[in-house]
């Protein structure tokens, strides 16, 4: 698993590789948060790597879209398969989030 | 086709992805029910691990957790105990209602109950008993109020 971090247009898009759960959500969050210190205010996390989301990642996702809105940003998600689409809609998270159902797409809706 | 499966995991939430892959690929028999080992009883046996080590076992390294899997009949049943002194499901708000979506936490038993058949917790509160039955496809995906 790895969450690799790279820039588009001014997007910050971190690609999520493997899982998205307890054991790594740390790890997510504090890449986030160093490039929100950085100064990036424009977040895009990409899943199409990804193969599963537990309650951890769905809640760290939620804790990073606060923190970064409470700094004047934005964060967006994109390429979310069946399953973890499901989770979203199951939780209602597909309410609070802006999903684009590509890469490209959420790129361009910013 | 029967198999079982007993573990006993240290309390390390870093043993979850490797045990929950290992279990799912076990129980895996054929592609109709692929989608609900991977999707209802992968996450579901996720949420009752990281339960178990972060809120029974208080995170707590010399506590185990043990994990018993039967497959029988179309029917998986994953059994996982800790070491706590219980807690009672029961006190959990739906995270699906007015403010609670935007809550960080509190969405854990909510998938369980969401994704599996069945889940009972013992008089303790310390062991969860989820059933998923593969044979029903209907059941691969369930509407939040269910």
């Amino acid at each position: 698993m790895a969450f690799n971090v790279t820039r588009a247009g001014g997007v910050t898009v971190v690609d999520v590789d493997g899982q998205l759960i307890v054991g790594n959500r740390q790890e997510l969050k504090q890449k986030v948060l160093d490039e929100l210190e950085k100064g990036e205010r424009k977040f895009l996390v990409d899943f199409t790597k990804t193969g599963y989301i537990d309650s951890s990642g769905l809640g760290v996702l939620v804790s990073l879209s606060k923190k970064i809105r409470e700094q004047g940003g934005e964060l967006r998600l994109s390429s979310l398969n069946e399953d973890l689409r499901t989770l979203f809609e199951l939780t209602k998270l597909d309410t609070l989030f802006r999903i684009a159902g590509s890469r490209a797409e959420g790129l361009a809706d910013f | 086709m029967e198999r079982q499966l007993f573990l006993e995991l240290p309390n390390d939430l870093r043993c979850i992805e490797d045990t929950v892959e290992f279990v799912v690929s076990r129980c895996s028999i054929c592609e109709v029910v692929d989608r609900k080992l991977r999707l209802n009883f992968q996450v579901s046996l996720i949420e009752a691990l990281s339960n178990a080590m972060i809120y029974g076992n208080c995170s707590d390294p010399l506590k185990k957790v043990r994990v018993e899997v039967f497959l029988h009949e179309g029917l998986v049943t994953a059994q996982v105990t800790d070491e706590g002194s219980g807690f009672d499901p029961g006190c959990i708000p739906d995270p699906t209602t007015g403010r609670s979506v935007r809550k960080v936490s509190g969405r854990g038993l909510f998938l369980m109950k969401t994704l599996m058949d069945e889940v009972h917790y013992n008089d303790r509160g310390n062991s969860v008993k989820l059933v998923l039955h593969l044979s029903s496809p209907e059941g691969i995906r369930r509407e939040a109020s269910a």
